[in-house]
């Protein structure tokens, strides 16, 4: 008998739940090949862990745990919360538990280490673990119980979702990327739009987009709403994976029957750079239509928009400039790999020149945390993720989202600018 | 198990950095969490709670981060239940892990005005509105879930397989 053709993300399901096929709605309990941490949701995970009283963790290859959001500590209760963190991965011989000053944002550092692969199922206690489904791999965000259930069993229950598919066709723009696609999507659906199911992003432009850009699309899934985002492994894919990985992997793509709940078509051809204002990912406006909006901060870094892609745009448009006297612009690489190669290619000698600061390596800013927190009435234009009430600081503070190039554009004009007004 | 509390009634969207803003992420003691409880939302909120108290809210309660914080704040805040149109996938999944009762009715939403007196009965999914006269019945849970809700969070769902 034949089976039900089925999608990229039912088909890895169903591999680690040990089924030959899935349908949307079913309960599953999947054996995971990575579980992710990060030093505000792992000391949570470690005191459900400890209620089990497992002796040790399912496979201290396989638990991740990168300090990242509040590191290097920014005070005295999160360096005991990075200190717990810390204890934990000596205790139990996590192999990759990644110290300040080696390490990197998670969703940066987690694919550049070779750590998650295409047709892994991948959990994390962050919400933007849906990123590694830029490599083909089922990976979505979870809460800190389901990470210590994870760390003890090696399991995690889920419920196959259904999946929207978006195609893109067309020519991309001059200053167009996977951010600009992004925030489109969830400007059209809504931040409850992909609501517990799986966004499959395919079509001629995603087969030509790079890694960096893909993995942009896929860590935005959860804005609206999505558990996982999903592109099919092609060569650029394996480009990007060979010489990293260092177990096997598995490339799994969706059958030419596979079942959607919905299939959403766009042509790039006409797209403008796009901004997402206040407050919100969903209030979507073309770059244009906002043109003139004073701003006291640009950030541009963070698991959304800080590999070494995003920098070289930024230092395209900075290059030989300086940015505006009243903004202050600061600059966050993914990864100390990262930041290194834009050291060598000469990217932070530009920023620093342009009048940015650049930081080691911390989600910081972009939640809220420090490096870069937003005074009551302040405006931030930041290539993150997130707009919502309060994000970067004071509740009564404002982030705008958008691409690398329009930040940097941005910075320089000390309001919201379209790229090409500085070209 | 019946629960009985007054409404604070919330919109669309509610975002968990709304329900704890991550400058208080750099603790997870519950109490200290509930202090700030809904803070970005409604300043009065933390100070105004009481044991019992149910909050009400539109579509997508709970949308952004995967922090446990938001349901554990809520929790140790006082509030009994939360009642929502619809749950944002993370916080659902967080909320049925650590036992915060949720249920999803969208009727029941169209009709409820803050400060109302509620009675929930969580084994039947029945949700009286006392100051109304009205009863609704929420979404109920699939059997594994309500396994789960069952045998008090996840936690306990797994020890058996620890083991």
């Amino acid at each position: 008998m034949k089976l039900m053709g089925m999608t990229i993300t039912e088909k890895i399901l169903a591999k680690h739940a040990g089924r030959d096929e899935v349908h949307p709605g079913e309960l599953l309990n999947c054996r995971v090949d990575v579980v992710l941490g990060n030093d505000v949701t792992t000391p949570v995970a470690i005191e459900e862990f400890e209620k089990l009283q497992a002796d040790r963790v399912f496979d201290r290859t396989r638990v991740v745990i990168v300090p990242d959001h509040f590191t290097p500590n920014k005070d005295i209760k999160s360096a005991e919360q990075a200190k717990g963190v810390r204890d934990f991965a000596r205790k139990h011989g996590i192999v990759n538990y990644f110290e300040i000053g080696r390490m990197g944002i998670e969703h940066c550092l987690l694919p550049q280490e070779g750590l998650v692969l295409p047709g892994d199922l991948i959990i994390g206690a962050d919400s933007h673990t849906c990123t590694y489904g830029a490599l083909g791999a089922f990976s979505t965000g979870v809460g800190s119980t389901d990470m210590a259930a994870a760390m003890a069993t090696g399991e995690a229950w889920f419920k196959v979702p259904e999946t929207i598919k978006f195609v893109f066709r067309g020519e991309l723009p001059p200053y167009v990327g996977g951010k600009d696609l992004i925030l489109r999507v969830i400007g059209d659906i809504g931040v409850d739009g992909a609501r517990y199911m799986a966004m499959e992003f395919t079509g001629p432009v995603i087969s030509s987009l790079s890694m960096d850009n893909r993995f942009t699309m896929a860590n935005m899934a959860i804005e609206a709403g999505g558990k996982n985002g999903i592109f099919a492994p092609d060569e650029i894919t394996l480009d990007y994976v060979r010489g990293r990985n260092k177990r096997e992997y598995t490339l799994y793509y969706s059958d030419a029957d596979a079942q959607y709940a919905e299939i959403r078509e766009y042509d790039v051809t006409n797209m403008e750079p796009v901004v997402a204002v206040p407050h919100l990912p969903e209030n979507v406006r073309n770059v244009s239509e906002v043109a003139g909006t004073s701003i006291d901060q640009v950030v541009i870094g963070s698991c959304t928009n800080g590999r070494i892609e995003d920098l070289e745009m930024a230092a395209g448009i900075l290059r030989g400039r300086r940015i505006h006297p009243e903004v202050r612009l600061i600059i966050l690489p993914g990864t100390q790999e990262i930041y290194l190669e834009a050291l060598r290619k000469g990217f932070i000698e530009i920023f620093i020149e342009a009048g940015a600061a650049v930081s080691t390596p911390t989600c910081g800013p972009c939640l809220g945390g420090h490096m870069g927190i937003l005074a009551r009435g302040e405006r931030a234009l930041a290539t993150t993720n997130r707009n919502f009430v309060g994000r970067m600081g004071d509740p009564q503070s404002e982030v705008y989202l958008s691409s690398p190039v329009v930040a940097a554009a941005s910075a320089i004009k000390g309001a919201i600018t379209p790229p090409w007004e500085v070209k | 198990m019946k629960l009985t509390g007054k409404v604070h009634k919330f919109g669309s969207d509610v975002d968990t950095d709304a329900i704890i803003p991550a400058r208080y992420l750099n603790t997870s003691d519950p109490a200290e969490l509930a202090r700030h409880c809904m803070e970005d939302a409604d300043p009065a909120f933390p100070s105004q709670v009481k044991q019992g108290d149910i909050i009400v809210a539109d579509k997508n309660f709970g949308c952004g981060s995967s922090r446990e914080h938001a349901p554990i704040a809520i929790k140790a805040a006082g509030v009994s239940c939360v009642i929502a149109r619809s749950f944002a996938r993370i916080f659902y999944r967080n909320s049925i892990n650590i036992g915060l009762p949720i249920l999803e009715c969208p009727q029941f939403i169209d009709e409820v005005e803050a400060g109302d007196k509620l009675e929930v009965d969580l084994v039947r999914g029945e949700i009286k509105n006392l100051s109304r006269g009205k009863t609704y019945l929420a979404e109920p849970f699939p059997g594994f879930m309500q396994d789960i809700i069952d045998k008090g969070g996840l936690i306990n769902y797994v020890r058996e397989k620890v083991r």
